[in-house]
């Protein structure tokens, strides 16, 4: 929702970035406030993906140039990790699996670095026991979850419930949304876009990294952006979403070439 | 591999340090004088001087085994001293006649001697360059009828139960090291459990190699009797030398009817450095026979030291409805070698085995797998169940596994499955996304990996190789 006054939570300005050494973002501009829902569409090999991953620091990724401060702070001075105690949350397109290590073991690890990062206690096995279960009702998840090893044998539908549990734990100020729609079929799609609009609030942005336009359906953005060749090529409300859902993408990138304004 | 794995595996040896005792060394050189030396220095009977000279004899007659999956110069038999041992004073009474200097050393290493021993119940039978220093304990432990004491002091006292079961599970001839060490040891263990007893502690024995150059040679021998059971802890560190380091120890259990022996060991042995100069070799020769009906024998191993270790715990199941076990973790780092595995001998009816192994490997080391079962044509309703994984930490590191499975019974039931993973960048990813370093990241899916063999540990075993793979890991990530 946008508010009015909000401040800025991210900007990330001129970002270009190489995987590879493949130049795959050119210039990303990206203004979000707190209380705010972004989506971030586009077809195939835009650098949705590389974006969400450059934000939260995946080795594989160099940027090479432009700036991203995250609450007045240089976002890309930070490990990976000081990013995620910072309050940056990607849920992983394909989240990985983790053989060995039960999901309770490391949700708790992952919920109690973050308490000490705020300087809140941690809680024992048997506190967070009774804390998990409670957010594990908002996303409707079988308690058996937390005994099975990370992600590991894990259906679509349940990794990516298991994302959104972590988003729930961990309470960031912005989440990153990559592709959290894909593989999900119907009921489990409302689901986890009914988690998510219970975890919105002015404290808090999202960015949703989306292909298809039914995730907007459920968590209604109040900015639609669509990428092409590793920029912003278009901004627009979520009317904008349901006219890509008919008209493709091909318009948008036709009236980019022929030299529309691209809005800020 | 990316920067951050590979700083985790850079945590220098923690346990380099040279105590200065005298020692008193034989010169370097074997022939059948030195094993002469040994016994005199020992005051041994004719008859063990029998036993290491008909050892010697088919020692000269052996060869080195070449078919581990390892890599080494050949090592110089006569560069070796063979007999190292701290200046004899008397015997020791109490832990305060013991050496100050080595005391020391024992703190440094924190081994659990006298007030941590006590209260964590463990009775230190401690081998300090081959002799034994002190035994604790060892008052309240022969209330019940149990002898935990130094080889060399059995040979001594109860030279009826050495002369049976020395060798019995180990023939002096078995293998080459196994010669080595039969004519050359020089101390070590031994441990008698009456029939019907359960030992009220576990027993300890820290082994440290000391003196640069001695090869250590121990000799373990742990028996017990009908319905009596025992858990036994080894645990090892050395100082840190440049030059190699050869052991070769044997260690021979025997389980009567229905006795139980659980034989754990942590071994922290320096590994050499970085760059894989130095370190020890360990070459060992473990062996469990479950004599008697429905015994068992259980082999639980940290291995996380030495340059290349050797080593193939194994049991042998003649008794029918035997048991034998094996739980191994295996973790190699820089330019360590490891070839380890078990054999599970099935001879009685209804035998039963079960192997798990873990390996971790790590920076530029190889980690194989070597085990055998064997079902004879007598073993009917043998079962065995091996489950073997490997995982691998960065792209420069080797895991293999070589199974060996024999079926000479057409009833038996052998099952083996095996797995390799890796710890990838993208896993350490997921974990900083969540707000979690890459060392505790590591330290975590180690754990987890490990867990099935690390709940086979007694409770404080359990909780050091949980703290020692951590260390052993240490700066491999950053």
């Amino acid at each position: 929702m946008i508010f009015q006054d909000s401040k800025t939570l991210l900007e990330v300005h001129g970002l270009c970035a190489t995987v590879n050494g493949i130049e795959i973002l050119k210039g990303m501009e990206l203004t979000v406030r707190y209380g705010e829902v972004h989506a971030i569409m586009g077809p195939n090999g835009s650098g949705k993906s590389t974006f969400s991953k450059v934000l939260a620091g995946h080795p594989s990724y160099q940027v090479t140039d432009g700036t991203v401060l995250f609450g007045g702070q240089n976002l890309l001075d930070l490990a990976p990790d000081a990013r995620a105690r910072a309050g940056v949350f990607l849920g992983f397109q394909y989240p990985i699996e983790i053989p060995g290590v039960a999901n309770s073991q490391f949700l708790r690890l992952a919920y109690n670095t973050m308490q000490a990062q705020h300087g809140k206690d941690e809680l024992d096995p048997l506190e967070f026991d009774d804390f998990v279960r409670e957010k594990m009702k908002l996303l409707e998840m079988n308690p058996d979850f937390l005994d099975r090893s990370v992600n590991e044998g894990f259906s679509g539908g349940e990794k990516k419930r298991n994302e959104i549990l972590q988003m729930a734990l961990l309470a960031p100020r912005l989440a990153i949304l990559d592709e959290t729609d894909s593989g999900l079929d119907i009921d489990a799609l409302r689901v986890v876009a009914g988690g998510v609009n219970q975890l919105a609030n002015k404290d808090n942005a999202i960015i949703l990294v989306t292909h298809y336009q039914r995730l907007l359906n459920y968590i209604k953005p109040d900015y639609v952006h669509v990428m092409e060749s590793g920029r912003i090529i278009k901004t627009g409300g979520k009317d904008l979403a349901v006219e890509l859902e008919t008209r493709g993408y091909d318009w948008v990138s036709a009236e980019n070439k022929a030299g529309a304004v691209v809005p800020a | 591999m990316s920067t951050v794995l590979q700083n985790l595996v850079n945590q220098p040896y923690k346990h380099g340090f040279v105590t200065d005792i005298e020692s008193d060394v034989a010169p370097k050189g074997l022939n059948e004088d030195t094993i002469r030396l040994i016994s005199t220095k020992k005051n041994e009977p004719e008859w063990l001087l029998e036993f290491r000279l008909k050892a010697y004899q088919k020692w000269l007659t052996m060869e080195e085994p070449v078919w581990p999956n390892v890599h080494y110069p050949k090592i110089d038999f006569q560069a070796i001293s063979y007999y190292s041992a701290p200046k004899p004073k008397k015997t020791l009474a109490s832990m305060d006649e013991v050496d100050p200097e080595l005391l020391k050393t024992f703190e440094k290493l924190g081994v659990p001697m006298n007030e941590r021993a006590k209260l964590a119940g463990v009775a230190v039978d401690v081998i300090f360059d081959s002799v034994s220093v002190a035994t604790t304990y060892k008052a309240k432990l022969a209330e019940v009828g149990i002898i935990f004491c130094s080889i060399s002091e059995a040979v001594h006292q109860h030279p009826d139960l050495i002369k049976q079961y020395l060798g019995s599970v180990v023939p002096v001839g078995d293998n080459y090291y196994a010669a080595l060490n039969s004519a050359v040891f020089t101390d070590g263990s031994f441990c008698y459990i009456p029939k019907g007893v359960k030992c009220p502690m576990d027993l300890s024995t820290y082994f440290r190699i000391n003196t640069q150059e001695s090869g250590q040679f121990e000799r373990t021998l742990i028996v017990a009797e009908a319905g009596a059971s025992v858990s036994y802890l080894e645990g090892c560190t050395a100082p840190k030398f440049d030059t190699n380091q050869l052991h070769a120890a044997v260690v021979e259990l025997v389980a009567l009817d229905n006795a139980d022996i659980k034989y754990s060991t942590v071994q922290n042995w320096y590994a050499g450095d970085e760059k894989g100069v130095g370190g020890i070799y360990n070459f060992v020769t473990k062996r469990g026979l479950c004599k008697g009906v429905s015994s068992r024998i259980s082999w639980t191993q940290v291995e996380t030291g030495s340059a290349i270790t050797w080593k193939y715990p194994s049991c042998v199941l003649r008794g029918d409805n035997s048991v034998g076990e094996f739980y191994s973790v295996a973790l190699t780092n820089h330019y360590q070698q490891a070839d380890t595995g078990t054999k599970m001998m099935h001879i009685g009816k209804n035998t039963r085995s079960t192997i798990v192994s873990k390996g971790i490997s790590a920076g530029h080391s190889n980690n194989s797998y070597r085990g055998l079962v064997r079902i004879a044509p007598s073993a009917t309703g043998a079962r065995n169940h091996s489950q073997c994984d490997s995982m691998l930490i960065g792209d420069q590191c080797g895991a293999n596994t070589f199974p060996y499975i024999q079926v000479s019974n057409p009833g038996a039931q052998v099952e083996h499955e095996a797995s390799t993973s890796k710890i990838g960048e993208d896993q350490l990813f997921y974990f900083a996304q969540r707000g979690i370093g890459a060392e505790e990241a590591i330290s975590m899916i180690i754990n987890g990996f490990c867990k099935d063999v690390f709940q086979q540990l007694p409770m404080e075993f359990a909780v050091e190789a949980t703290k020692l793979l951590g260390l052993k890991l240490e700066g491999s990530v950053g």
